[in-house]
């Protein structure tokens, strides 16, 4: 009896669940730095999904790509940290809720 | 023999490292406090580190440690205890119909994909880059990063130095 490795929709499997989770904390906290974690862990699910790809494929461009999705995410995570400080100076708040000045 | 161990061991990394990562990814959108949250942010990439490490990919297993876990979620509990986020904490929860709807729809989205993974297996051309030349991960990443991938590269250097103005600029006290 042998026993085959873990398949790759295994791994795409995951990915999913973690992109899911990460949509439906994006949209139900209120908390604009909790947003902002559930947006990196989106990333960091595509990213696992490039991974894969990449290893099932045998193909180097998928890494390369994560590897470019890690540094857009931490220029992201400067510039919006930097906009969440300015934010609470100005308002006093970071609830998503009470900054609705560009909503229609 | 030796290969069965280790294919077991395999599932069994696997499996520990999914359902863990999940767990804190599920817990990270229900804490309260958002302290709690970046904790479990934490769990969840080293967790996906890991999970790296399966798919022989050393540089970015390591790369997810050293940015994500440690200069990404470092920035972001600093930014928490710099913001007095008390009345976060005691705003209860109310549930609009714009959530369930919202979070029903990436439910959906979630099954859509799954049922596309399961009707179709993944096909493209397989390349030059077999599991033993990937063993070698970081020596074929720096070889195709600074040939092929330059501009890229490039692109992303200039990009950081513009988030770092941006940010020094954002964060200065007067903007005048």
């Amino acid at each position: 009896m042998t026993i085959p490795p873990v398949p790759p929709a295994f791994y795409l499997v995951l990915s999913g669940i973690l992109f899911t989770i990460g949509v439906i904390g994006a949209l139900t906290r209120r908390n604009a730095i909790v947003v902002f974690m559930c947006i990196e862990l989106m990333l960091n699910s595509v990213n696992l999904s490039f991974i894969t790809f990449s290893r099932f494929l045998q193909s180097i461009e998928g890494v390369l790509f994560a590897f470019f999705v890690i540094a857009v995410a931490a220029a992201e995570a400067s510039v919006g940290l930097a906009i969440f400080v300015m934010l609470y100076r100005s308002r006093e708040t970071i609830n998503v809720d009470e900054v609705n000045l560009l909503k229609w | 023999m030796m290969d069965t161990v280790g294919t077991i061991l395999q599932w069994l990394i696997f499996l520990g490292m999914a359902f863990t990562s999940i767990l804190a990814s599920v817990l990270l959108i229900t804490r309260k406090n958002p302290i709690h949250s970046a904790l479990f942010l934490v769990l969840n990439f080293l967790c996906v580190a890991v999970i790296y490490l399966l798919l022989y990919s050393q540089f970015i297993a390591i790369i997810q440690v050293l940015v994500y876990a440690g200069a990404i979620v470092m920035l972001i509990v600093f930014v928490i205890m710099l913001l007095d986020l008390e009345e976060e904490l005691r705003s209860r929860f109310r549930l609009f119909y714009s959530k369930v709807i919202g979070s029903a729809l990436a439910v959906l989205f979630l099954f859509g994909l799954i049922y596309g993974l399961v009707a179709t297996s993944p096909t493209g051309k397989t390349g030059g880059y077999t599991a033993e030349k990937m063993s070698a991960n970081v020596k074929a990443v720096g070889e195709a990063l600074f040939t092929q991938y330059l501009f890229p590269f490039e692109v992303v250097s200039i990009l950081l130095v513009a988030a770092i103005i941006g940010a020094v600029i954002l964060s200065k006290k007067k903007l005048s």
